[in-house]
């Protein structure tokens, strides 16, 4: 039996060393490739994901220490059921905040635990809540009015 | 792919005591910030057992004594829950600032003040803090509980007075009223940065003359250390502009900087002058 938790919603057990990477983990032993590596030491935020709601380098993160927990990555950003993109993402697409897109899926995650956090969607607090994620093509600019369009729009009726 | 040593969870602190007095060598991992890039092999030595303490809910929470005299943090405690406890923004404010100048959220999440004091950085951005604010580390082991002062836990470059069979447990901060305690980080951008200078300064201003002094730093020797001398020229001193260009005076010989990747000795010197210097005119009003 090997370490049980959830990815996007779905039960997984892995059997594998407790002490491998959460991104290993995602990329190599359930081919969720979407989770980019950039510099393996916590500095660039490629790697992003939640734990528990909480944005996480997946680099840092043994397997050991999800044990029980719910781990979404930018897979299941989008609808599961129609994969109609999330609203945070479609501000992405639409602001032009990607290029490159090696940073994306992180900044997506950052952007995603900031808006579940529920505070006020200024410039300083978006670029606070992006400190972590390295981009080395933008500037930024677009990836915080991207995140700045996502806090206003209004939530889709229905969806929970 | 990096080392994947072989890690031990422990079910309780009994079993965590149990493990590391059996002369294995184990080695603890909090949030995983520093260990996890370790275990690249690329920095250092990776470990070669693993004890993943991450589990031991006791060690977790911050909480405020009966008699309101401490403030109690759990080794497990992140620098998020930290950051936006009430009771360390109202009680010691200077410790929240440090938490949030550590890393960026992804880093706050995990990163707990245990793994700050253990990892024993002389850049750990939390342990002038500690050594400003005369807290107290407490260490468990099958033998036992007892406290260090921090004055007295980093002996050496890396090294702490933590034996090999102990766990840090947390840390006390005796809550002392009407003295102020203040924080600065110096680094090459707001977010993400290892000090080049960091300084948490107490005092007590009374009547106009500096009481109860303390000026901590890291970043500038081999641990984290206390600026004993710059201590003694303030001690007594009147809060006057002379005092505080006497004490950055002394304080730029006193330290022992280095030349490394992210700043010069020199650099280190004058800024550490100068934040002390500045935050003395601010407390003097002159």
């Amino acid at each position: 039996m090997g370490y049980r938790f959830s990815v996007n919603g779905e039960a997984v057990d892995l059997a594998v060393p407790g002490m491998r990477r959460l991104l290993d983990a995602l990329r190599e032993d359930l081919a969720l490739t979407g989770t980019k590596e950039g510099c393996g030491e916590g500095e660039c935020g490629a790697c992003s994901v939640l734990v528990d709601g909480a944005v996480v380098d997946a680099c840092l993160v043994p397997v050991c220490q999800v044990e029980g927990s719910d781990v979404r990555t930018v897979e299941g950003l989008a609808d599961p059921a129609t994969g109609a993109l999330s609203p945070l993402q479609q501000a992405f697409l639409e602001a032009g905040g990607a290029q490159c897109g090696i940073c994306t899926p992180g900044m997506l995650m950052a952007g995603r635990a900031f808006l579940d956090d529920g505070g006020q969607a200024t410039e300083g607090a978006i670029r606070e809540a992006i400190a972590g994620n390295l981009c080395r093509c933008t500037g930024y600019t677009k990836i915080i009015e991207a995140i700045r369009q996502a806090a206003e729009t209004p939530p889709k009726q229905g969806l929970a | 792919m990096p080392i994947e040593p072989p890690v031990s969870t422990p079910r309780d602190l009994s079993e965590a005591y149990a493990l590391l007095s059996d002369g294995a060598g184990w080695r603890p991992i909090a949030g995983g910030t520093d260990l996890m890039v370790q275990i690249t092999g690329e920095l250092s030595e990776p470990p070669e057992h693993v004890l993943d303490i991450w589990r031991l809910d006791q060690l977790r929470g911050i909480s405020v004594g009966h008699d309101g005299a401490t403030l109690t943090i759990g080794a497990l405690t992140t620098y998020t829950e930290i950051r936006r406890s009430s009771a360390v923004r109202e009680h010691l404010p200077a410790l929240a600032e440090a938490a949030a100048t550590i890393g960026a959220a992804q880093i706050q999440n995990r990163g707990t003040i245990g793994g700050n004091i253990v990892n024993a950085s002389p850049a750990g951005d939390t342990l002038p803090v500690l050594l400003a604010a005369d807290a107290a580390i407490v260490l468990g082991s099958a033998r036992g509980e007892r406290t260090i002062a921090a004055a007295g836990f980093w002996t050496g470059y890396r090294e702490t007075a933590r034996s090999a069979d102990e766990l840090v447990l947390g840390v006390e901060f005796p809550l002392q009223s009407g003295r102020t305690l203040r924080f600065r980080k110096v680094g090459t951008r707001r977010a993400q940065a290892i000090s080049k200078v960091v300084m948490a300064l107490a005092y007590r201003a009374d009547g106009g003359v500096w009481r109860d002094v303390r000026v901590a730093l890291g970043s500038v020797a081999a641990t984290p250390v206390r600026a004993r001398e710059t201590e003694g020229v303030l001690e007594g001193a009147a809060a006057r502009k002379s005092s505080a260009d006497h004490a950055a005076a002394t304080i730029v010989r006193e330290i022992t900087p280095i030349d490394d990747v992210r700043s010069t000795a020199a650099y280190r010197r004058a800024v550490t002058g100068r934040i002390l210097h500045r935050m003395l005119r601010e407390e003097g009003g002159w």
